[in-house]
């Protein structure tokens, strides 16, 4: 059917309607246009976080020390250049909401969700180009409103990424739960509005418009996991979204969903019978699945580059997507890992302890067929299969730490503490991060039609490996010993004094870290421009993407949509001369399809 | 002043980008442009995987020799803390132990099987054996984890109520703690922040009209007797606050609108605690710094930093707004006739009432 459809499809291109500027490249309907406007807003996103982790960081590393940055960037918040208590936190709060909302999930699910749906599963584009449109917009709105909100006059949201009621509930209790707080909110809400128009069409457009011979069975991970990431947006994100609107009446409507008992300020005020404990429920039941869902994409993109750069197949690729099916599901159960002290009921605190320790087992059998992946492969080293490796390396490092976290008479010590954001930074962050560095260095060609530079590509890699575990590694160390997070300063407790020197030396792996980024961003931007012309399969993929010219049509085929007769896996298969066997190439008589 | 360093700042990135510029050309002619790793690529890459090997397992290691004295692993001056403990280092053994195979593979698989041209990779698509046996282990060690996590976790968290424990009530509001002794009668006067009256000093809300609230005891300071259970009632006024005990192994968060609770026996007092090598060869480290940083503080014309004594702590450890980073209230464990003779120092409720 959908074969029939896309002769169509390709006449009606023939004789299409002149582009002008505005739908070329503002509102475009085109799939691979809206991927690189994902790429380049969450790029800016980015910067912006980065910057901002930089700025706390130098904070703690030497805390209330004037510093000519402050004075340059925060202005009237760091008076004479030493920051102010209540910016440090609504650095920590945006940094935290930039990275994993705007960079990590939009940025990065946006970005090659969009790029890669239709070219891998041989669609002309998504199945609602207008939708996609207008999801991408509504991104770029909700981002507007977030990078407005830090101009607020009381300053922006800063009750953490986690924004907790009452304290973010209450504009008495914090200057950044006014003004501020309700930006954070209406951004949120466009922001989810968008993330659902996209989850529905990346869904629709998986299921549907495949094109003849691309079974489920034959999807590329990458396909697969951004699939099922689709889902548990659809099935997460519109509980934030309640969360967000409750919350909305209880600051505005004075309604008492989450907030009872309060005195403050002098005065009790009206609200009775709401619980701030059903607030982290909900935000936990999308706050946990979230973490999958930013880090899902990236462990599709990583199966993928790894597989074309060892010339082997993925190994276990039932084994793959029978693990992303089971993260995905028991993702939904594990939220109250965050709420183990949290005045819960203990009995729940145990049933979440079992839970949780049971996604170790999925994870655990991905990174075993990663490495096996490796083992007799053919490694290509390319940019990309660098971040792929030093992605395995982060995940198994983070994720061996969520054991510890998992554990709930464990966590009683270490819950909110440098032991926490260490796990992840490290599991979530920095693999996530690394994914969609590799994912850039490998698509580059097919977005911009031209190749990164390698060399920069290496020097970036191997700067940021470093310093991405010397910022985390000893954090862990740090919040074992007791020191909390979101501390604008640890002066007033000589019992860490001993910790200062180990801040100073994470403030600085930061400090390079975050300068290395300026050698990709350089590399990114000029290479647009500048950069080698790209072949049409510079990686010697066996994908349908690669198969597509360089310079992007729309409608992606210049004629029939190629069908598909094998597996997305055939690298270095025993009879065949060559070592990748594209997709689109029929089996040879009696060879057998090898897809599991 | 801010000015100048701003243009030296512009100048510095306007170098530094020329400098990648060229960087950029050489590398573009160098790798007769292709952009596709080479032969030499793969070797040196696979190479410097080793060395990362290396690094990690360096960094590992110094973490472990330089701060791994630092954690709470010994010490715990709590009944269950030792358990705690003894659950937190088998775990982490475990997790050493995993790690230092599976990254040892990782990278040791991407520096030997680095490309070469012409090489063939092995078609390895599969094999159920191997998956089983890793899928399997994992359950093994974590039903394992799970039993002996979630069996010390009913320990914690369950209240044994025959033992008699004084109860005591933790009181949070921005930015400071309270604690309140039940007295007597060893039963909480009943409360809510809709009874505070500021001009009658009725600070936590106490219900004047309750027999059990007149012998409450409200402190700023948290005194426990050592070897007797305390169960803790939390409390907030205001926002979320977390009141986390390190020493005792001990965090509950404080909510408003409803009352939390968490039991401890502690076991060791404040005296004993500074007597042990551990904190005095701690105490010494931080009072090295402190010295180091109070002649930096003196030359600019500051006051120096106090000595410092080893207390144990009860911090904020739920974001909480402002000054957060300095909600905290010291805790004496002491012996039960020190314990007897402070608590008859403080004035019960009905006596603290202002008219
Ligand atoms: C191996 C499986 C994992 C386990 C058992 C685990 C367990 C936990 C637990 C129990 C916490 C709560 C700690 C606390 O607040 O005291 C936590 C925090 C967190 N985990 Fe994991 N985790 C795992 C993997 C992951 C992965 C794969 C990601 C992301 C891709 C992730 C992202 C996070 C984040 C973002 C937080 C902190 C949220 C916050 O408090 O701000 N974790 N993890
Ligand atoms: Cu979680
Ligand atoms: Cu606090």
């Amino acid at each position: 059917m959908s074969a029939h459809a896309d002769t169509h499809a390709h006449d009606d291109h023939g004789h299409h309607h002149k582009e002008t500027f505005v739908t070329k490249y503002i509102f475009s309907q085109d799939h691979k246009m809206i991927a690189k406007q994902y790429l380049i807003t969450g790029t800016i996103m980015g910067v912006i976080g980065i910057i901002m982790s930089l700025m706390f960081r130098m904070q703690i590393a030497w805390p209330e020390e004037p510093n000519v940055i402050f004075e340059a960037l925060l202005g009237k918040w760091a008076p004479e250049g030493v920051m102010d208590a209540d910016i440090y936190l609504a650095l920590v709060t945006i940094h935290g909401t930039i990275m994993v909302f705007f960079v990590l999930t939009a940025g990065l699910s946006g970005t090659f969700s969009n790029l890669l749906i239709p070219l891998q599963i041989g669609a002309r584009d998504m199945a609602s180009g207008f939708l996609n449109m207008v999801s991408y917009w509504l991104f770029f709105l909700s981002s507007v409103v977030m990078v407005l909100s830090l101009f607020v006059e009381a300053g922006p949201a800063a009750a953490g990424w986690t924004i907790y009621p009452p304290l973010s509930a209450l504009p008495m209790a914090q200057g950044g739960s006014g003004m501020g707080m309700t930006l954070w909110l209406v951004s949120m809400a466009i922001f989810i509005a968008s993330s659902l128009l996209g989850s529905l069409n990346y869904i629709v457009t998986v299921l549907n418009l495949r094109t003849k011979g691309m079974t489920m069975t034959r999807l590329p991970l990458t396909i697969w996991a951004f699939f099922i990431t689709a889902v548990i947006g659809v099935i997460s994100f519109p509980v934030l979204l309640s969360a967000a609107l409750l919350l909305i009446m209880d600051r505005s409507f004075g309604t008492s969903f989450f907030l009872s008992d309060i005195f403050i300020q002098g005065e009790v005020l009206h609200y009775q019978g709401g619980s701030p404990v059903l607030f982290e429920h909900l935000f936990w039941f999308l706050g946990h699945p979230e973490v999958y869902i930013v880090i899902l994409p990236a462990m599709g993109l990583v199966s993928e580059i790894m597989a074309a750069n060892s010339r082997k197949p993925i190994f276990g690729y039932r084994a793959m997507i029978a693990s992303i099916l089971a993260i995905a599901f028991l993702s939904t159960i594990v939220w109250g890992h965050h709420m183990f002290i949290s005045g819960m009921n203990p009995f729940l605190g145990s049933v979440f302890t079992f839970t949780t320790l049971l996604i170790a087992i999925p994870s655990a059998v991905k990174a075993f067929n990663w490495i096996t992946t490796l083992w007799k492969g053919n490694l290509q080293m390319n940019p990309a299969m660098l971040f792929s490796i030093g992605f395995v390396s982060t995940f198994i490092t983070g994720g061996l730490t969520g054991i510890i976290l998992g554990d709930s008479a464990l966590d009683i010590n270490v819950h909110d503490t440098y032991f926490v954001v260490a796990h992840f930074h490290l599991v979530m962050g920095i693999s996530a991060l690394y994914g969609m560095f590799a994912g850039i260095y490998h698509w580059y060609p097919k977005m911009f039609g031209r190749m990164l530079n390698k060399n920069l590509g290496y020097i970036h890699f191997w700067i940021t490996a470093i310093c991405a575990y010397g910022v985390f590694f000893p954090m862990h160390f740090i919040g074992m010993a007791g020191l909390p997070r979101r501390y604008y300063t640890n002066s007033n407790f000589p019992l860490f004094d001993d910790l200062a020197n180990v801040n100073v030396v994470i403030t600085v792996f930061a400090l390079i870290g975050g300068a290395v980024q300026i050698i990709y961003l350089y590399n990114f931007f000029i290479s647009i421009f500048y950069g080698k012309k790209a072949e049409q399969n510079p990686w010697k993929s066996t994908t349908l993407e690669w198969t597509t010219p360089v310079e992007h049509i729309h409608g992606n085929w210049p004629g029939e949509i190629p069908h598909v007769h094998r597996w997305a896996y055939d690298y270095s298969k025993p009879g065949h001369d060559v070592d990748f066997v594209p997709q689109t190439v029929p089996l040879k008589d009696g060879e057998e399809e090898l897809q599991h | 002043m801010t000015a100048l360093l701003t243009i030296i700042v512009l100048v510095f990135i306007l170098v530094a980008i020329w400098q990648m510029v060229k960087i950029f050309d050489l590398a573009q002619a160098r790798t007769e442009n292709t952009q596709v790793a080479t032969d030499k690529d793969n070797t040196i890459n696979g190479y410097i995987m080793m060395g990362f090997l290396a690094f990690i397992y360096i960094i590992t290691i110094v973490s472990i020799v330089k701060w791994g004295d630092l954690p709470l692993l010994s010490n715990a001056a709590s009944e269950h803390g030792s358990t705690t403990d003894n659950l937190m280092i088998t775990s982490l053994v475990i997790i050493f132990f995993v790690q230092t195979i599976t990254q040892f593979l990782l990278h040791y698989f991407a520096f030997k099987y680095k490309g070469e041209k012409g090489k063939k990779a092995l078609f390895f698509a599969d094999n159920n054996k191997l998956e089983a046996v890793w899928t399997i282990i994992p359950v093994i060690v974590l039903a394992g984890l799970i039993i002996y996590g979630l069996n010390t976790w009913i320990n914690i968290m369950g209240v044994d109520e025959t033992e008699d424990p004084l109860v005591v009530e933790l009181y949070a509001q921005q930015f400071n703690w309270k604690a309140r002794y039940a007295g007597a009668d060893n039963t909480l006067g009943k409360a809510n922040v809709r009874l505070i009256d500021i001009d009658r000093a009725n600070i936590l809300g106490l219900d004047e009209a309750d027999p059990n609230a007149q012998d409450d005891i409200i402190t700023t300071e948290l005194h426990l007797p050592v070897g007797r259970p305390v169960l803790f009632k939390m409390r907030s006024q205001d926002v979320l606050h977390s009141a986390y005990m390190p020493h005792f192994r001990a965090q509950m968060n404080c909510v408003p609108g409803m009352i939390t609770q968490f039991g401890f026996t502690p076991t060791v007092t404040t005296a004993e605690m500074r007597q042990t090598q551990e904190i005095q060869d701690k105490v010494a480290n931080i009072n090295r710094i402190r010295v180091e940083k109070s002649e930096a503080l003196v030359a600019k014309g500051e006051d120096a930093l106090d000595r410092y004594e080893f207390d144990y702590l009860l911090l904020c450890n739920k974001i909480c707004g402002k000054s957060h980073y300095n909600m905290q209230m010291k805790i004496v464990v002491e012996s039960q006739e020190e314990y007897d003779s402070w608590i008859k120092e403080q004035k019960e409720f009905k006596n603290s009432l202002s008219n």
